[in-house]
């Protein structure tokens, strides 16, 4: 038998009605938002603090302020977008915490040029997994983006390691469209260029 | 296309958001521009390997942990 089909009807995402139990006192929606999301927030704030203990608190921090301020979710974005954007900000907080002498924001230091023009040349060859194990790799890829200013790593994490789009990632950053290609693109020129020198290092290491 | 129009696309050239005109322009210039080629490779392969490599693991463990940790003190603000 042919399903009914409704094709007018918009598809609606699964957290809105979750959220509404939620806001609605049903402790046990908000629990099942909180079990979907707490890895992403948590490795979110692990990016940009750069501090496991920071990140531990911050994901507590950031799903409290949300169960506190559920009602005002209106529901114009995405929950998971509006739940990054509360760990963005904690995460930043704490990032000014930490260095109280400086400003921490997402415009720190992104006037940079480095990585603009690239410099380096080397093909990868063989690729980053065949020259590295997994933990090597892992090693690799966290001092690399350490490296990065808070303002383009929030935005490559966002983007490349969380997909958001990027209008999500926009207003997760509280950035423009224009500004979050523009950081997007020097994020990924600037790793690609302090992971060049890891992997072509290796190949030149490498007997004849 | 020059090197520099090169650059200025890159992003957009890997989210897919470039028309098919532009996207030809590019590949008649990495064709016979290898200081290019090599750009948009290792590029791709720079978010590639971010996307296929969870860098701060989560164990079951610690995703326990924090749970607990955020119901109870929800719960408490209840």
């Amino acid at each position: 038998m042919p399903a009914i089909q409704s094709p007018a009807t918009e598809e609606i995402h699964p957290d809105v009605a979750l959220v509404e139990r939620a806001k609605a006192g049903d402790t046990a929606a908000f629990e099942q938002l909180v079990r979907q999301y707490e890895r992403q927030i948590f490795r979110v704030a692990q990016h940009i603090t750069q501090n496991r203990e920071d990140a531990e608190d911050i994901t507590q921090d950031a799903f409290l302020k949300a169960y506190e301020k559920l009602d005002q979710f209106q529901g114009n974005s995405k929950f998971s977008t509006w739940l990054v954007r509360i760990a963005v900000n904690e995460s930043l907080m704490r990032l000014r915490k930490r260095k109280t002498s400086k400003t921490v924001s997402m415009d720190q230091d992104v006037q940079t040029d480095e990585g603009s023009i690239p410099r380096d040349f080397a093909e990868w060859r063989p690729n980053p997994e065949q020259q590295y194990n997994q933990a090597e790799l892992a090693d690799i890829l966290r001092k690399t983006i350490q490296g990065l200013p808070p303002g383009f790593r929030s935005v490559f994490t966002l983007r490349d390691v969380e997909n958001l789009s990027t209008e999500e990632t926009a207003e997760a950053l509280g950035l423009s469209v224009p500004a979050v290609k523009s950081r997007l693109l020097r994020a990924r020129l600037q790793l690609r260029e302090r992971l060049s020198r890891y992997f072509r290092k290796k190949q030149e290491d490498q007997p004849a | 296309m020059n090197c520099t129009d090169l650059l200025s696309h890159l992003s957009d050239y890997f989210d897919e958001q470039l028309s098919p005109r532009l996207l030809d322009e590019i590949r008649t210039h990495t064709a016979g521009c290898q200081h290019c080629k090599v750009v948009l490779d290792t590029t791709h392969q720079t978010i590639e390997v971010y996307k296929g490599n969870e860098i701060y693991e989560v164990s079951d463990e610690l995703r326990e942990r924090l749970h607990t940790a955020i119901m109870s003190k929800c719960l408490a603000k209840k």
